[in-house]
């Protein structure tokens, strides 16, 4: 395998745990709900991915977990924005805050045990081309599931009537609402498809990219995930575009660390942070841009007046 | 069934002063569940959580120690929170206040004498506000999401010290070990009771920052400005009160603070720059500011509760073999259940039975009249 398919394929890895998380992020924000519990969420996802792992040994069913724990551990969030209209942005942070501590309790007795990796696709003939096998055929089985869940979600928010809805209650919550649409029916919903996507992508974390559990293994990626929504104005194609120029600046100081070119190994390690910042601060100093594209009902609690 | 939230006329008098106490009962019980499922006996491990910590006065020295910083972070996090700005990367201007702080006693170590302490403390203070200047001057000038920017500095600033104390600032005589030198007796804060145990200045330090922001926020006109521009904007630019200084003020303050509270951190409870200073410190002052209601005087009390969530972790994990992380769990489950109370000082939550047979009668009433006019 060459240098470059090498290095193209780590960034594949790299970059699908941000785009799944991002994804599900975009579709909550769609709906008008700011979820900032996507780190909490995510490091759950992780933790119960890689515990349901190890004790049935199936990497299968550790995805499931991930996935379930995600969509489960994004309820207390619902319940309390949508039902009990707390404050969005202080909600999502204990989500990030409770799923941290929990998860490290959880995971505690599972440090330095042995992962189980979610074998990659193999397909005879297909994955052994040269160049474009490894890439095109000869991946884990989540990174498909992510470029297709960029194709489905494009779809489902621009071409089905559901997704138009969904827009429209993220838009204007109180027009919705009085056309008849369940508002926050579309927004339980959305919260819990975001939760289920955050915990795919811890999963991926503990199942692909490092098989194996350590405290805190999200390292902001959640973070980063809510930055790549609002840097891609909420359109999944540009979030595609953004994860893999993450995955590039993650991979590319990990390889640079390697080389030791005299840079300090931490000032590396904060670039994927201060990329982060910079693109925000190039995405959003264009003020119009961003109007345009912010979902109108974005962060603000809604309570049905009847 | 279904809950329905009723807007009260005024805020709740009665449950603006319960709600926190409520949420801390919720958390008790929910804190009791999660012992049982570990299988240890939840009154034992509660005991030693909350009540073990408090019998002894060491121990109630400890606990100032781990009150002061989240107190003094929390403090100016409440004036952030109140003028609607969403700094919560205290963390990581608690650091750069604790790295700027100890330059002196770090580098001119031959630099003794009355004048240390002071000057430390007072470029910790510019240290954090300098920090938390940042997401202000994005935020402003670049429209740029300040949550996610002050988040994305905690990562910066935990990367620069951890350069610092394996680099440049490395004890020359610490067996290569990752620390600095220990700070010379000059520019270490003094304990209050040096007898009794180790609680320092910080916790005085606590209390006045307290006091002022509390005389702040609700005695003078800036303080007055922090809650119109916080509630509504537009009518705080209508009353021609400058957004934009506003973003800086909190920024700055709370920054500041945060950083006081490193650098007493550091020369206080540390004694030396080590490559993890906070035990989480920033993030927890989130909860003590809202656990404190975002009063002031609310945030001292709201303080030493968290700062026995931290001991207890300790002291459990010592006495009965309970994961000191269950602290945090508690910690998380506490600002939901703090969030969740808050509501019911706006609102009356109403529990209606069917939605559609209610819908379905009050439509039916509203038709009565029409028809009969017909």
């Amino acid at each position: 395998m060459g240098m470059a398919e090498s290095i193209l394929l780590t960034i594949a890895t790299a970059a699908t745990p941000l785009l799944i998380a991002a994804i599900g992020e975009l579709v909550v924000e769609r709906s008008g709900v700011l979820n900032l519990g996507v780190e909490g969420m995510m490091v759950m996802g992780a933790v119960c991915g890689f515990v349901a792992a190890a004790l049935t040994g199936s990497p299968w069913l550790g995805v499931l977990c991930g996935i379930l724990a995600g969509a489960l551990f994004s309820l207390p969030f619902a319940f309390l924005t949508l039902n009990i209209a707390t404050n969005q942005v202080a909600t999502g942070l204990s989500l990030t805050l409770l799923g941290l501590g929990l998860s490290s309790m959880i995971g505690e007795s599972f440090v330095g045990s042995p992962g189980v990796r979610l074998p990659n696709l193999f397909i005879p003939g297909l994955t052994e081309l040269p160049l474009v096998g490894r890439l095109l055929f000869g991946q884990d089985p989540i990174f498909y599931l992510s470029i297709l869940l960029v194709f489905a979600v494009t779809w489902f928010l621009f071409k089905t009537r559901t997704g138009l809805t969904l827009r429209s209650v993220g838009d204007n919550h109180a027009s919705a609402h009085a056309l008849g649409i369940p508002v926050i029916g579309y927004r339980y919903g959305a919260v819990l498809f975001g939760g289920a996507c955050a915990g795919l992508a811890g999963a991926q974390l503990s199942l692909v990219y490092t098989p194996q559990w350590v405290e805190n293994m999200t390292a902001g990626r959640g973070w980063i995930a809510l930055a790549l929504v609002v840097f891609a104005s909420w359109r999944p194609l540009r979030v595609l575009a953004g994860a893999y120029l993450f995955g590039a600046v993650t991979i590319g100081q990990l390889h640079a660390q390697a080389l030791g070119l005299g840079i300090p190994s931490q000032l590396l390690s904060s670039l994927p942070y201060l990329a982060t910042i910079v693109v925000l601060v190039l995405i959003s100093r264009n003020r119009r841009l961003t109007m345009i594209n912010t979902p109108a009902s974005l962060g603000r609690a809604f309570v049905p007046d009847r | 069934m279904r809950l329905e939230l009723v807007k009260r006329p005024q805020q709740s008098t009665l449950f603006a002063a319960i709600s926190p106490l409520i949420a801390l009962g919720l958390t008790l019980v929910a804190g009791a569940i999660v012992f049982a499922m570990l299988g240890e006996n939840p009154f034992e491990a509660l005991y030693y959580y909350f009540v073990d910590p408090l019998r002894e006065l060491w121990s109630l020295h400890e606990l100032a120690i781990k009150a002061a910083p989240l107190i003094i972070i929390a403090v100016g996090l409440s004036v952030c929170y109140l003028s609607n700005n969403w700094n919560i990367g205290a963390e990581g201007q608690f650091i750069m206040g604790g790295i700027l702080g100890s330059m002196l006693p770090v580098l001119f170590p031959t630099f003794q004498g009355p004048l240390v302490l002071p000057l430390m403390l007072l470029m910790g203070l510019i240290g954090g506000a300098a920090y938390a200047a940042i997401p202000a001057i994005l935020k402003t000038r670049f429209n740029t999401n300040e949550i996610l920017t002050s988040l994305m500095l905690v990562y910066v600033a935990q990367f620069f010290l951890d350069w610092l104390v394996r680099g440049p600032w490395r004890n020359p005589e610490g067996n290569n070990f990752p620390e600095t030198r220990r700070f010379h007796p000059d520019a270490v804060l003094p304990e209050l009771f040096p007898a009794d145990g180790r609680a320092n200045l910080g916790i005085v330090f606590a209390i006045v920052a307290a006091i002022l922001v509390w005389l702040l926020v609700s005695r003078t006109l800036k303080g007055f400005e922090v809650r119109v521009l916080g509630a509504s904007p537009r009518a705080g630019r209508f009353a021609g009160f400058g957004t934009t200084k506003m973003v800086f003020f909190a920024f700055m303050l709370s920054g500041a603070l945060a950083g006081l509270a490193g650098i007493s951190e550091v020369s206080g409870a540390i004694g030396q720059l080590r490559p993890t200073i906070s035990p989480g410190y920033g993030f927890a002052a989130i909860i003590v500011a809202f656990l404190g209601r975002l009063n002031p005087l609310g945030i001292i009390a709201a303080g030493f509760v968290l700062a026995l969530t931290y001991l207890g972790g300790e002291a459990a994990q010592i006495s009965i073999g309970v994961s000191d992380k269950v602290a945090r769990v508690f910690q998380g489950m506490l600002l939901f259940f703090v969030l969740g109370c808050d509501t019911l000082i706006h609102y009356r939550i109403r529990l209606v039975r069917s939605a559609l047979k209610s819908d379905a009668a009050a439509v039916a009433k509203a038709a009565e009249p029409a028809s009969e006019g017909a």
